[in-house]
C-alpha cells in the first residue's frame, strides 16, 4: 500500500534544450538526443509590462511552467492553490544584493530586496492570475522536487482541490557557483488532484521508501538529474514521456526516499 | 479538522532565552528592543538581539553548520526542556516518523554577506565558506534534523513573514496524511544585513523602537528569534494543554511588498482559520496582530480584523517586545499566544502611547486578565503571503 495517492493532469518543463514538455517528449522518451543548449526562458507575459521588466530567472522559469501545466490539465490557475520549491530562489539577485553589502555603499534597491524573499514567484504569480488561494515556498537544499510532491500531494488530499506543484532551480554567478554549481536554470510543473478528473495523465502512488535511487540511462539526462535539484524530477517524467506504467525512486533526503507508481489513466479530455 | 497538540514548545528572543524570562517580559510590558550597534550596520535604528548569540558554540559533531542561524536554533532547542521532549517523541514514534518543518526567511546568509567581504584577488570565497549548511535556506532544518539524528520528512517554508506560521499548517496535513505522527514546527530568523539594509531601503525601518498602532508609528524594528514546536495529532490532548485548532492560509494577489489595503488576504486568512477551527468570532479571546508598526501595514491589518471582529476583541501586536523576528515571527507569536492561554491574560503591547485614531480595533495598551479559551495569531508576509492561525486550550 501506498502512503499518498494521488492524480496527475498536467505537466509543466523548461530546462537546458527543453522548451516545453511537449516539445521534450520525444528527448526523455529516448526516441531523439538530448542537447543541453542554454535554457530559453520566455518573457513572464502574464505580468503587467511594470512587472513584467522586474522580474528575474526564477519569476520567468515559474510563469512558464506552471501555465504550461494548468493549460495542459485544461485548469484554472485563478483559484489554484501552489506549492513553489526552489533551492536559491533568484541567485542572481541574491548575488547583486551580496556584492552591495560588501561594498562601501550599502544602499539597496528596493526592488532588488523585495524580489529576494523565497517567495517573490508566488507573490508575482498571485499578481498575474489574481489567485488568493493558498501559496506556499519550500526550500529542502537537493529536494526541491521530493519536498514539492510531499507538501502539494497532502495539500491536495487535505482540502480536497486542485494544487499545483511547482518546482524550479536557477543557478549562482560565481563567486557562489563554484560553492554551488548549478549548471542550468530548470523547472517543473505538475497540475495534482486528490481525485481523477477527465483530464488526468495518470495515477500517482507514492510511498516514502529507503531504496536505490532509478537514474537516467542516457548519460546527458542523469549529468542534468545529478547537478539540478529540481531535475531529480526526470526519472517519472521519462516514465510518462514513454507512456509506461512503472515504478521510480526520487531522490529525497538523506535515509529517505520517494517511490512513485505510475500508472498511466485513458485521457478522455483533449 | 484534526487539532495538533502542542506537547512542548519554547521561544528564545530579544525578551530572553525560554519561556520564562519570555512571560515575565510579557507581564511587566518589558521592551527588548534597543538602539544599539549592531555589526557593520551604521543605521540609526533598534533592534531586539538576543543576547549570547555570538559566544554559543554550536555542538561539536554539528561545526560544519555553524552560522548566527544554526546558533540561534540550537540554543533555543536546548531551554524548557523541549529537545527532551523531542527526544522521548522519537522514542515513542520512530525517527523515521517525526518530521522537521521551519521556518526562516534569511537561514544564515549572514555568513556570505561576511565571506563577500573576504572575497580573494581573483573573487573566491574563502575555503571555509560552507554555502549549503549555512546559507541555503533548508540549513536550519538540516541542523535540526541532525541534531535529532531524524529520518522523517523535512523542509523549510520561506515565505517571508508568515514563513513559520505556515509550517503548522505542513505539520497538520502530513499528520492527518498518515506521513508522521509528530513534527518540529516553527522559525529560526537571525539578525543580517540583508534585512536591515533591504527593509531600510524600502524606508520601512523606524528610528525609534516600533510602536504598532500608535499615531506616530514609523516602520519596523527588526530583530531575531527561534521559536519551537512539539506537534502532534491533537486527539491525545489532555485538559489545560494547548492545541492548534485552526490555520488559515491566503494571498494577496495584489503587491510584492505592500499588503492589500483593504486587508483582504488577511480577512480570507483569519475566517479560514476560524472555519477549519469551527469557532465564531466572539469565540476568540485575544488577537495577536501582525501589527509590524508600519503605516500602511497596521492600517491594511486593522480594517481587516474589524470587519471581521468588530471593536471588541482586544487585540495587540507584541513586535513592540520582540522586534519584527520576520520569518520566525509566526512561531514566536504562536508560542507568545500559548503563554496567554495558558496564564489566562492577554498581552498588552509595549512603546504605543497614543493608538491611532483611523484604527478601530481594540488595541490593548495594558495586559487584561481574563479567562482565555482560543487565541488567533496573523502573520503577513511580502508577495502577499498571509496565514493566521487559532491557538485552543483545551476545556477541563
Amino acid at each position: 500500500m501506498s502512503d499518498l495517492r494521488i492524480y496527475l493532469d498536467g505537466i509543466g518543463l523548461c530546462g537546458p534544450g527543453m522548451n516545453s514538455w511537449q516539445s521534450s517528449v520525444a528527448e526523455l522518451a529516448g526516441a531523439a538526443p538530448v542537447i543541453l543548449t542554454q535554457t530559453v526562458l520566455p518573457a513572464a507575459q502574464a505580468l503587467p509590462p511594470a512587472e513584467r521588466r522586474r522580474v528575474g530567472v526564477p519569476i520567468k522559469l515559474s510563469m512558464a511552467v506552471g501555465f504550461e501545466a494548468v493549460r495542459h490539465a485544461g485548469a484554472d490557475a485563478a483559484n489554484l492553490a501552489v506549492v513553489f520549491s526552489s533551492t536559491g530562489g533568484d541567485c542572481d539577485n541574491c548575488h547583486a544584493i551580496l556584492e552591495t553589502l560588501a561594498s562601501d555603499d550599502r544602499q539597496l534597491s528596493p526592488t532588488r530586496f523585495h524580489n529576494s524573499v523565497h517567495n517573490a514567484p508566488s507573490g508575482y504569480w498571485g499578481i498575474a492570475t489574481g489567485s488568493r488561494a493558498p501559496s506556499t515556498s519550500l526550500c529542502a537544499l537537493d529536494a526541491t522536487f521530493g519536498a514539492a510532491l510531499l507538501e502539494a500531494a497532502t495539500q491536495a488530499l487535505a482540502s480536497g482541490e486542485p494544487c499545483l506543484l511547482l518546482a524550479y532551480d536557477t543557478a549562482y554567478p560565481d563567486p557562489l557557483y563554484a560553492l554551488r554549481p548549478i549548471p542550468f536554470p530548470f523547472g517543473v510543473a505538475m497540475l495534482l488532484r486528490p481525485q481523477p478528473s477527465a483530464a488526468s495523465l495518470a495515477c500517482l502512488d507514492i510511498s516514502l521508501t529507503e531504496e536505490a535511487l532509478s537514474i537516467c540511462a542516457d548519460p546527458v539526462l542523469e549529468s542534468l538529474r545529478s547537478s539540478v535539484p529540481a531535475a531529480r524530477s526526470l526519472p517519472l517524467l521519462q516514465l510518462l514521456a514513454r507512456g509506461e506504467n512503472g515504478r521510480v525512486v526520487i531522490d529525497y533526503l538523506e535515509h529517505l526516499d520517494m517511490a512513485i507508481k505510475l500508472t498511466l489513466l485513458p485521457r478522455s479530455a483533449p | 479538522m484534526r487539532t495538533l497538540r502542542l506537547t512542548s514548545f519554547t521561544l528564545t528572543s530579544a525578551l530572553g532565552h525560554g519561556l520564562k524570562p519570555t512571560l515575565s517580559a510579557l507581564r511587566a510590558q518589558r521592551t527588548g528592543l534597543m538602539h544599539k550597534h549592531w555589526e557593520t550596520v551604521d543605521l540609526d535604528t533598534c533592534i531586539g538581539e538576543v543576547a549570547g548569540v555570538d559566544d554559543f558554540a554550536v555542538r561539536k559533531d554539528l561545526q560544519y553548520f555553524d552560522c548566527r542561524n544554526n546558533r540561534l536554533a540550537q540554543m533555543a532547542m536546548e531551554a524548557d526542556g523541549f529537545a527532551e521532549a523531542v527526544r522521548a517523541a522519537i522514542t515513542r514514534h520512530g525517527k523515521r516518523r517525526v518530521a522537521v518543518f521551519l521556518g526562516t526567511s534569511t537561514s544564515g546568509i549572514l555568513s556570505t554577506e561576511i565571506a563577500y567581504r573576504h572575497r580573494d584577488a581573483q573573487g573566491r570565497l574563502p575555503a571555509s565558506h560552507n554555502y549549503s549548511h549555512t546559507h541555503n535556506s533548508y540549513s536550519v532544518a538540516n541542523f535540526v534534523r541532525h541534531y535529532f539524528d531524524l529520518e522523517g520528512p523535512a523542509f523549510v517554508v520561506s515565505t517571508a513573514c508568515s514563513s513559520s506560521a505556515k509550517v503548522f499548517g505542513s505539520a497538520q496535513r502530513m499528520i492527518e496524511a498518515g506521513l508522521i505522527d509528530a513534527a518540529i514546527v516553527g522559525g529560526v530568523d537571525s539578525l543580517c544585513l540583508t534585512t536591515l539594509y533591504g527593509f531600510n531601503s524600502l524606508q520601512l525601518v523606524s528610528p525609534n523602537a516600533c510602536r504598532p498602532f500608535d499615531t506616530n508609528r514609523d516602520g519596523i524594528s527588526i530583530g531575531e528569534a527561534a521559536a519551537f514546536a512539539l506537534v502532534e495529532d491533537g486527539a491525545g490532548a489532555q485538559p489545560g494543554d494547548i492545541v492548534m485548532s485552526g490555520i488559515g492560509e491566503s494571498s494577496d494577489a495584489y503587491h510584492m511588498s505592500s499588503p492589500h489595503p483593504e486587508g483582504l488576504g488577511a480577512r480570507l486568512a483569519m475566517q479560514a482559520a476560524l472555519d477549519m477551527a469551527g469557532l465564531k468570532q466572539e469565540d476568540i479571546d485575544y488577537i495577536n496582530l501582525h501589527g509590524t508598526s508600519t503605516p500602511s501595514n497596521d492600517a491594511a491589518e486593522d480594517k481587516g480584523v474589524f470587519a471581521l471582529f468588530g471593536k471588541h476583541t482586544p487585540c495587540s501586536s507584541t513586535k513592540g517586545h520582540t522586534g519584527h523576528t520576520l520569518g520566525a515571527a509566526g512561531g514566536a507569536e504562536a508560542v507568545i499566544c500559548a503563554l496567554a492561554l495558558q496564564n489566562d491574560f492577554a498581552p498588552g503591547g509595549v512603546n504605543t502611547q497614543d493608538i491611532d485614531p483611523a484604527l478601530q480595533c481594540q488595541y490593548l495598551l495594558a495586559n487584561l486578565d481574563k479567562p482565555m479559551r482560543h487565541a488567533l495569531s496573523n502573520s503577513f508576509g511580502f508577495g502577499g503571503s498571509n496565514c493566521s492561525l487559532i491557538l485552543s486550550k483545551v476545556a477541563a
